[in-house]
């Protein structure tokens, strides 16, 4: 449950979970996923260590790059289990919150 | 990083603990369950009935994008306002057993708030099989998304 929890928390970030995307079709370095978010390379770099840790990203040393892989085995375990009906809580959630903050000026 | 909305299933239970911490006064998000225009915009449902009060009942209906239209309704056991309500929930036409909700509501400060929401279902397998209804339903996209690469993933190693 555990292992479980921090693979969740992993993919909580959009980013992150771009990042997954972006492999999931191909394996990639660590340069060609920054080059597709505006925010700075160490930041890419911080969030595809937190996905190595929870083992949803392999890494494989090609020459002298390293290129990222998806965990088919970790990414089966998300998509299956509770991820789904945690999001689907917190966008509810996200818009009550949304919702209820306009909602004193109104009256 | 941030996660707001945490769940608990422990393995081999039968229930399940949904948390919510909301930058919100505790009036404010206790008025989002009872007043029943509010509960159609986040809920995303339309409410035929909700009656907030021991031993009144509600019923909601939403359309999938389908045009079919699925019913959902319950009883309410306790209404405390600002505190607790505890009530059933029931989706009409489907296999699902009837499930009993806890909701647990708490001031933190002036202006934030917690909801803490216990779920108990009929049996271990009938919580699973609704922790999985979500893709099941095609609800959440981005998870859908998800799905796909995984579907993809599946076939590339089979």
């Amino acid at each position: 449950m555990n292992l479980r929890r921090d693979v969740f928390q992993a993919i909580a970030d959009p980013t992150r979970r771009t990042i997954l995307m972006l492999l999931a079709s191909q394996s990639m370095t660590a340069g060609a996923i920054a080059a597709n978010f505006d925010t700075a390379r160490p930041t890419v770099s911080k969030h595809l260590h937190i996905l190595s840790e929870c083992e949803l990203l392999s890494q494989v040393q090609n020459g002298r790059e390293i290129h990222y892989h998806l965990n088919p085995q970790k990414m089966k375990e998300i998509a299956d289990f509770i991820e789904p009906f945690r999001a689907m809580w917190d966008e509810r959630f996200d818009k009550l919150e949304s919702i209820m903050k306009i909602y004193p000026s109104k009256k | 990083m941030e996660r707001k909305t945490k769940i608990i299933a422990e393995d081999g239970k039968q229930d399940l603990l949904i948390t919510r911490e909301f930058d919100l006064p505790l009036e404010l998000l206790f008025k989002a369950y009872v007043e029943p225009e509010i509960v159609e915009q986040w809920m995303g449902t339309k409410v035929l009935k909700l009656d907030c009060k021991p031993h009144g009942s509600y019923q909601f209906v939403t359309s999938d994008p389908q045009g079919n239209q699925h019913r959902f309704n319950g009883v309410i056991h306790e209404f405390s306002p600002n505190q607790k309500i505890t009530r059933t929930f029931e989706m009409e036409n489907t296999p699902f057993p009837v499930q009993l909700e806890f909701l647990e509501f708490e001031a933190l400060t002036d202006s934030t708030s917690k909801l803490t929401m216990q779920i108990v279902y009929r049996s271990v397998v009938d919580r699973d099989k609704m922790l999985q209804l979500p893709f099941a339903q095609g609800i959440n996209m981005a998870h859908n998304r998800l799905q796909d690469i995984v579907n993809q993933l599946n076939k590339l190693t089979i």
